[in-house]
């Protein structure tokens, strides 16, 4: 600090960069500085350029001029004849995609983390196993489920065929809806782990006292889960499922490594499209369309999970409703 | 556009004598002398390169490289992306003015960014008034509005793979060269039990180059001349029943095929016939699979209703940035390295895998010590360009990397679609891309 700035704020009349600096309320503003800046160089910016590229003609390594909206006009409606059918049909793949793998989710992580909830023997050795297919790279275990799925030398295929139950092998991954199944068993693979060992967590938080009390007035085991683990769960469940259906929704490399969006686009998912277009083919600015439309179905599931399993009362101190 | 005159070439004459007498190093420091493209003063390139596939091709590129640098003193560092990368990468150091100096990528690259480039005429005139000349779609890849902007440096070549005795078995002395033979000769592969399959899924490599000979040797394009999308028509709806009756002979599973799956369920011996490159042969002889290496050819595509060759290969353009401060010494290595006394021992160490531009290579005894490799010599004159009959353009490369034609024969083949169905959706798609 100058003499000529102390010698203002000793005769009480700071500038107002100078009230700026020392005032309490401003204090908590300069502290949050650093991380906005970090939020919007790194999170703010790359979005809306991604939005901005998507009303652009951009390719790689060029600039696109303004089309307004020429690139979602181009993806069309569903119910017109002349809409994208690839576009569509990767939304329809991503929604049964996300909604089938993360209720299957849900519901066996659920119930994996009741159990590892009981007192079981080896009990930290169980819990490290259950979260290996968490751990081990999205990539390598693609990698193994397509191979556990290949057309001619799958390992299910050939086993069923030694014990005389087929006689030509599963057409895993050529077969579309054989190939969607298969897509999403191996995301519900990769994905139980992470809602169990949540949920497991969230668990651990319920009060012993709680389910003495429910087990001295005769409650039954259902009853306990029902009014007791589950309501306390909620808000861990919320959370929990939100990030699961983010993480399914966007899923690329799962696809990517087994069926590249194949057969006949039938696994392409909105993310792998993108890539498509705007990578290898080029297209940027449709490629950043198809991922900008991503955007309102990925709120429209926050919202769900905020508005829908946050709302309870009893989660300010009301009664539940 | 050449600055060629005779005195030089009497000196590159020379020093192609002395090479004769030394190795790869004296030839080159001869040449160094003689050629009429010289190096800047203490230059430096960097090169990015697709990466390679097989190993023996490398190791010979990266003597080629070394001797360059021994005989001209300029260092060219070397690095290498896979197939999908080249072209993002490639992009970002057009638009950004930085980067590597030459890029050797797939396709239509150059045509990206033509204004980008370095044209390079005389040295497209010096090779292909020494070598025999440039076969005709390698030479319409590199060239934009008359200016050669990269230099074809070889071809990719795809055929027919299939076992002698399957074929045998089902009453063929060897491939047919039409179309309606084939489809005869996979009826009766299918028939017993040997059956043949071409990628039908998301395969940049095998499924594009079957998808677009099955459409081409119909007569069937996705544009015409003047780039107005035409894959609507009479002929595709034949190509497409063509391709429909010969889907079904395919062994199960063809449409989720990717680009390895052909290789690795022809070297299972649950494949008799399919289209690939040499790589499923050499990986036969490599692991010393004797049984299959020995029972195993090549053939061409079989010639279709238009009478005359129309296959999709893949060409490996050069080009050079024209940010790189050293265009000249770009210049000079690409004479290098298509010099005969180089050119000559890299293709032979790439037994196949790599088809020449120039014609006067048909010499190379790799095309003839295994007259297993002999058609894939053929690949660069056989080929039209990326685009078809369609004039060279980015948009055809789009088009390809979007399997727009590979799906639409998926979605017909699938009885997914039915034929206009199938057509339409191809025909939007392209109509997008090419507005």
């Amino acid at each position: 600090m100058t003499d000529s700035t102390a010698g203002r704020i000793a005769r009480g009349r700071p500038s107002a960069w100078d009230r700026l600096r020392i005032n309490r309320n401003w204090l908590g503003f300069w502290f949050m500085v650093p991380a906005g800046i970090i939020l919007l160089a790194f999170l703010a910016y790359p979005l809306g350029k991604g939005v901005w590229l998507s009303f652009t003609d951009a390719k790689i390594g060029r600039d696109g001029t303004f089309i307004g909206l020429e690139n979602y006009e181009w993806l069309g409606v569903p119910w017109s004849s002349d809409s994208d059918g690839v576009f569509w049909q990767s939304v329809f793949n991503t929604l049964v995609y996300t909604g089938f793998a993360s209720v299957v989710k849900f519901v066996v992580g659920l119930y994996l983390a009741l159990l590892l909830n009981q007192n079981l023997p080896f009990k930290a050795l169980i819990r490290s196993i259950v979260l290996i297919p968490f751990v081990v790279p999205t990539v390598l275990s693609a990698i193994a489920f397509w191979w556990l799925f290949d057309s001619q030398f799958s390992i299910i295929s050939w086993s069923l065929r030694q014990m005389g139950v087929i006689q030509t092998n599963i057409n895993f991954l050529g077969d579309p809806n054989n190939a969607r199944a298969s897509v999403i068993f191996a995301n519900i693979w990769r994905g139980v782990p992470f809602i169990a060992i949540t949920l497991l967590a969230g668990l651990q938080t319920v009060s012993p006292s709680l389910y003495e009390a429910a087990t001295l007035d005769g409650a039954s085991k259902w009853q306990i889960f029902r009014h007791i683990t589950f309501p306390l769960l909620t808000p861990i469940i919320a959370v929990v499922m939100t990030f699961s259906v983010l993480f399914t929704f966007t899923d690329f490399q799962l696809i990517w490594a087994m069926t590249r969006g194949g057969p006949v686009n039938s696994t392409h998912l909105m993310a792998t499209l993108s890539y498509q277009r705007a990578i290898l083919a080029g297209n940027l600015g449709e490629g950043a369309a198809i991922a900008t439309a991503m955007v309102p179905f990925l709120l429209f599931a926050i919202m769900v999970s905020w508005f829908g399993l946050q709302r309870r009362k009893w989660q300010q101190g009301g009664s539940d409703d | 556009m050449t600055t060629l005159d005779r005195r030089s070439l009497v000196k590159a004459g020379a020093a192609l004598g002395l090479a004769g007498a030394g190795g790869l190093n004296s030839f080159a420091s001869a040449w160094a002398q003689a050629s009429p493209f010289k190096p800047e003063p203490n230059a430096a390139l960097n090169l990015l390169r697709w990466k390679r596939f097989v190993q023996a091709e490398d190791d010979q590129f990266m003597k080629m490289v070394e001797a360059f640098t021994k005989a001209t003193g300029v260092k060219v560092n070397v690095s290498n992306e896979s197939f999908d990368d080249i072209q993002p990468k490639a992009s970002v150091a057009a638009n950004t003015g930085q980067g590597p100096d030459m890029v050797w990528g797939l396709h239509s690259l150059p045509q990206l960014f033509p204004e980008k480039c370095v044209e390079v005429g005389d040295l497209a005139d010096y090779l292909g008034k020494k070598y025999g000349g440039w076969a005709p779609a390698p030479e319409a890849t590199c060239k934009h509005k008359g200016k050669w902007i990269a230099i074809p440096v070889a071809v990719n070549g795809g055929y027919i793979n299939y076992r002698i005795s399957a074929v045998e078995k089902a009453g063929f002395k060897g491939v047919p060269g039409d179309t309606a033979g084939f489809l005869e000769l996979c009826k009766a592969l299918k028939k017993n039990n040997t059956p043949a399959g071409f990628a039908l899924g998301h395969a940049s490599g095998d499924g594009n180059a079957w998808v677009h000979w099955l459409l081409w040797s119909h007569g069937s394009y996705l544009v015409d001349e003047k780039e107005k999308v035409i894959i609507n028509s009479p002929e595709t709806a034949k190509a497409l029943e063509y391709g429909k009756a010969l889907y079904e002979t395919f062994v199960p599973g063809t449409a989720s095929w990717n680009d390895s799956s052909n290789n690795k369920a022809f070297l299972a011996g649950e494949l008799f016939l399919t289209s690939n490159g040499i790589s499923i042969y050499a990986a036969a002889k490599a692991q010393n699979m004797t049984a299959i290496a020995d029972d195993m050819n090549h053939a061409l595509f079989p010639v279709g209703p238009v009478g005359k060759p129309q296959e999709l290969q893949l060409t490996f353009p050069l080009l050079t940035f024209k940010f790189s401060k050293y265009p000249k010494a770009c210049k000079a290595f690409v004479a290098f390295m298509m010099e005969a006394d180089q050119y000559n021992p890299w293709i032979e160490a790439a037994a196949g895998y790599l088809t020449h531009p120039l014609n006067a290579f048909d010499a190379n005894p790799v095309w003839t010590k295994d007259p297993k490799n002999t058609v894939f010599r053929d690949a660069a004159r056989r080929t039209l360009p990326a685009s078809g009959i369609g004039p060279v353009s980015e948009k055809a490369a789009a088009a390809i990397a979007d399997f727009i034609l590979v799906d639409m024969v998926a979605n017909y083949a699938t009885g997914r679609e039915d034929i206009k169905g199938a057509m339409a959706v191809a025909e939007r798609q392209a109509k997008r891309l090419f507005r």
